[in-house]
């Protein structure tokens, strides 16, 4: 138990760190300094201590879409197994019920967008929701392609047995998924080549102009949600990946959580040396990670 | 059981007692919900009885037409519709009282208590009936009841056809349900339920099955037999609509619940092809849905979506009885089950709702309206609770009966690989209907409730009076029960799974204790998802005390004169996925080529027309119709001709017989 709540409380605190590693790694391609590694923490904070501005078209929508976006989001942290121990919830078929709490985040945070009445805002939910299509059946499939590989449903026995060992056995299915997982990751995560982080005010952004209007309290709820977010399904990846299974728990957890910043720090390669993909080319990534998850799925019903 | 006929009877005879006193618009309003009310709440104190001491409750009278007896009963199959048939109907005419205020003077509100007391009486009589003879005509008059009800504005021109589909599709679908009849009482020598009974092997049962399957197919809703639906359901008013979908619809899966009872064992085909039909209305019904502009044809097609979901959850038990997979066929039947209560649940709660914007704008067009939020917030905060519900996210309602659905199908990915490529299929689907249907009733709740007006017909807009609130408060109330409480439900369905599957009660009781687990964890989640919610809803009240907060217009980058009409429409919301399935929508555009540099006023216009309509029943109509055209020099309407015709035939009989 005390475990469990450890690793709870090590998600809640180490997950926004990872966007201060993978902006260092911006800066360095760029040739800057960067912004202090903590930067997410400060922001967080002086977000939290500020007043608050509303639109008049908004209702109480607005202001309840990053409240239950940021529930559903820890709701979904408890499903999550750290450093391949085992999470603090966990039954048969907590596949389903993990991606419907990243989908009920989606859809409130989607109405909080449509609720200001603003045209980029309706853009970019419009966006959001027509990559959600593609993106949640790839993340079903590739995680039924884990079920079948592993032989277990819930997401602690799936990453309990797939290990690094299963890696070096070289099973080209799990190199499918995940190949698969990585494209999912970095959509809904809305990083590059999906969706640029950085700017605010592009035509072309997705997530960041659905919170366009937000600020305040509301936005450090929506920051802190990004970074839980980023941390959940970057778990999906690193489980797989990156972790020993030495015995030592400390050490393990250690392990994982260096292995998280390897991530963070892919991402930054990725973001410094790609261009953003035309925004109607998305949707063949998506179904790129797609058919990457049946052709595991396929492999795993040789017999 | 005397007391289950009770409340049918309720039903007719204020129906009746509405109709003689049409000239009195209040009374007969009055007396007309009044008796749907209380019918309905002796139907439930008779299904709580009925639940309690299961021998009492059959009833067999002969009768004087052939074949024909009046045998009613009440078991597990038929408990699980009524339950919603009562609530809803019950919810639906608390709604029509205030709903059909508007029309005193009018219209003819006195017939559409009738008709709308008949139609609850006969799907009533559609569950309890267990003689072939009585269930056609109860059958019989539920589609004239709810066809009258169709056509209450008949007057105008779309409605009057969107009747005539009903009708015609309608009992193309009785045709076939004639037919399969016939060959179960060939078989069995009798038209009483009981005497049912086919053994497996031959083609037989297959006949029956699939005759059975276009026959109620076509009342559920089923792909392609769907298109009266998207005509029918807007024509409708509002609380009529709601029963149609939520429980109307519904009597055509009891129906196939019903014929496969009576066959000894299924074959697994028939679980593949209603999980292929499954599929493909699941799919096509959210893709069809989210193209479409008007609010209640988009609701018609969002069922046959969840019509699609319900069949998957049955293709699924019907394969698990026939591969002798006691798990896949319990949490099949379960998943599918459950969502035929939960769908009348938030559909009820959508229609009603739609009814209510209607009523208060004058318009169901989506992308006129805007803003309603502020100006009706208990229907709005209602209306939420059924969108959230419909697009199965937790913790409500919809997503328990999904989750079965998805744990059968992951249970089963595992197995050989025919069953799990089926399984892995139904995840498959039902991952990319969440998608769709997010996108779908975002957009229904987004543009029409959020947002600034889009034109002046939503200025007058407010709260309706407590009859219709009352209603929509109880079904969304029922969306949130269901959900947080669905661990202490299941436990009592095993004698309704016995019943379906045919597997043993201890064996029911084995698989469902193992479900538990997980439904536990689900409700654990639901409730750590609200407290939560509270949590952060408290910190920020806590910590914005005592800090300004400011009014300002969205900034919308600096636009110095937002005006309503540059908001996201509806159509413009769902453009990208419209356009990247336009090889099955196949979406008409009118309109927006802009030519010069300084253009003028101009408008775009889309439309998605159903395919099957355009591309299956259009020619197959137009080819009969060419042939009954090269029949008119036959028949022509003079009627000394036909005299001769007749004399001709006599002629020709005599010399035969001579």
């Amino acid at each position: 138990m005390y475990a469990k709540v450890t690793q709870l409380i090590l998600i809640f605190l180490i997950s926004p760190f990872l966007f201060g590693v993978i902006n260092r790694i911006k800066a360095f391609f760029a040739g800057r300094k960067g912004i202090p590694l903590l930067q997410t923490y400060y922001d967080i904070f002086k977000l939290l201590r500020k007043g608050a501005v509303y639109s008049k078209t908004t209702t109480w929508i607005f202001i309840a879409g990053p409240i239950i976006s940021l529930s559903a989001l820890v709701c979904a942290c408890a499903f999550i197994p750290f450093a391949g121990h085992r999470a603090f919830f966990s039954f048969e078929g907590d596949i389903v019920l993990f991606i419907y709490l990243l989908g009920l985040a989606r859809f409130f945070t989607v109405l909080a967008a449509l609720d200001t009445g603003s045209s980029f805002e309706g853009m970019g939910a419009s966006r959001e929701v027509q990559f959600a299509v593609f993106a949640e059946p790839a993340l079903f499939l590739s995680l039924a392609a884990l079920v079948r590989i592993t032989g277990t449903m819930s997401l602690s026995d799936i990453f309990a047995n797939t290990t690094i060992n299963t890696l070096t056995t070289l099973d080209p299915a799990i190199l499918l998924v995940i190949g698969a997982l990585f494209i999912i990751f970095l959509t809904e995560n809305s990083r590059i080549p999906v969706d640029d982080p950085n700017t605010h005010l592009e035509l072309t952004m997705i997530h960041e102009v659905m919170v366009l209007d937000h600020g305040g309290i509301d936005f450090a709820y929506i920051l802190y949600g990004v970074a839980v977010k980023f941390w959940i399904l970057g778990t999906l990846l690193m489980s797989i990946i990156f972790r020993t299974n030495s015995g030592i728990v400390f050490f393990d957890y250690a392990v994982f959580i260096f292995g998280m910043i390897v991530l963070a720090v892919a991402v930054g390669i990725v973001e410094s040396i790609m261009a953003r993909l035309r925004l109607f080319k998305v949707p063949n990534l998506l179904i790129v990670a797609l058919a990457l998850s049946v052709l595991a799925l396929t492999l795993t019903m040789r017999i | 059981m005397n007391f289950m006929l009770f409340s049918p009877a309720l039903f007719i005879l204020s129906g009746l007692c509405a109709l003689l006193l049409h000239k009195y618009n209040k009374v007969s309003n009055c007396i007309g919900a009044f008796g749907v009310v209380t019918g309905c709440i002796a139907g439930l104190v008779s299904l709580f009885n009925a639940y309690t001491n299961p021998e009492s409750v059959a009833l067999s009278v002969p009768w004087s037409i052939p074949y024909g007896s009046f045998s009613i009963a009440i078991d597990a199959i038929g408990a699980i519709f009524l339950f919603p048939i009562f609530i809803l109907s019950a919810v639906c005419a608390v709604y029509g009282l205030e709903y059909l205020r508007h029309y005193y003077g009018k219209k003819n509100t006195a017939s559409a208590w009738f008709f709308f007391n008949l139609l609850i009486a006969s799907m009533i009589l559609v569950v309890i009936s267990r003689n072939a003879v009585l269930f056609l005509i109860a059958w019989e008059m539920m589609s004239i009841s709810s066809f009258f009800l169709v056509l209450f504005e008949g007057e105008k021109k779309e409605v009057a056809k969107a009747g005539l589909i009903y009708l015609i599709a309608t009992h193309i679908g009785t045709l076939f349900l004639l037919v399969m009849f016939v060959l179960l009482g060939n078989e069995a020598g009798s038209f009483d339920f009981n005497r049912y009974q086919i053994t497996a092997g031959g083609l037989l049962p297959s006949i029956i099955f699939i005759s059975a399957v276009i026959g109620f197919g076509t009342k559920a809703g089923f792909m392609p037999m769907h298109v009266w639906l998207p005509e029918a359901h807007p024509a409708a008013p509002s609380h009529v609509s709601a029963v149609m979908s939520g429980v109307m619809l519904k009597t055509g899966i009891y129906g196939l619940l019903r014929v496969i009872t009576f066959i000894e064992a299924p074959c697994a085909w028939w679980g593949y092809l209603l999980i292929g039909i499954g599929m493909i209305s699941g799919i096509l019904g959210v893709l069809f849905a989210l193209a479409q502009h008007d609010l209640k044809r988009l609701m018609a097609y969002s069922s046959i979506e969840n019509i699609g979901i319900i069949s998957m959850g049955i293709g699924l038990g019907i394969l698990g009885i026939s591969t002798q997979n006691p798990v896949l066929a319990i949490l099949g039947f379960a998943g599918g089950l459950l969502h035929i209560v939960n769908h009348a649940f938030f559909k009820g709660l959508l229609f009603l709702g739609a009814g209510v914007v209607l009523h208060q704008t004058g318009t169901k067009e989506i992308d006129v309206l805007g803003g309603l939020l502020k100006k009706m917030p208990v229907t709005g905060f209602c209306f939420l609770i059924g969108v959230a519900a419909i697009c199965g996210l937790p913790p409500l309602n919809g997503f328990i009966s999904e989750f079965l659905i998805y744990l059968a199908s992951f249970k089963n990915i595992l197995a050989e690989p025919s069953i799990a490529i089926v399984s892995l299929g139904c995840i498959a689907s039902l991952a990319l209907i969440g998608g769709l249907a997010v996108t779908c009733f975002t957009k229904v709740f987004g543009i029409i409730f959020s947002g600034e007006p889009r034109s002046s017909s939503c200025q007058n807009a407010h709260e309706p009076g407590m009859l219709m609130i009352v209603p929509l408060i109880i079904l969304a109330f029922a969306c949130v029960a269901i959900g947080i409480s669905f661990p202490f439900i299941l436990p009592k369905a095993d004698r309704l799974l016995a019943d379906i599957t045919g597997i043993s009660p201890d064996l029911i009781r084995t698989v469902l204790s193992g479900t538990m687990n997980p439904l536990i964890y689900i409700t654990t989640a639901g409730l750590l998802l609200y407290s939560g919610l509270f949590l952060f809803a408290v910190l920020r009240r806590m910590l914005l005390k005592g800090r300004t907060i400011d009014s300002v217009p969205t900034w919308d980058c600096g636009y110095a004169k937002p005006d309503p009409r540059m908001q996201y429409t509806a159509s413009s919301y769902v453009q990208p996925i419209v356009d990247f399935f336009k090889g099955i929508l196949r979406t008409q555009k009118h309109g927006c080529e802009l030519i010069e540099y300084f253009p003028d006023s101009s408008s775009f216009k889309t439309k998605t027309s159903d395919i099957f309509q355009e591309n299956l029943f259009a020619p197959i109509l137009a080819f009969i119709h060419r042939c009954a055209e090269s029949l008119k020099w036959f028949q022509h309407g003079k009627l000394q001709v036909y005299i001769l015709y007749i004399l001709f035939t006599l002629v020709a009989l005599f010399i035969w017989k001579l």
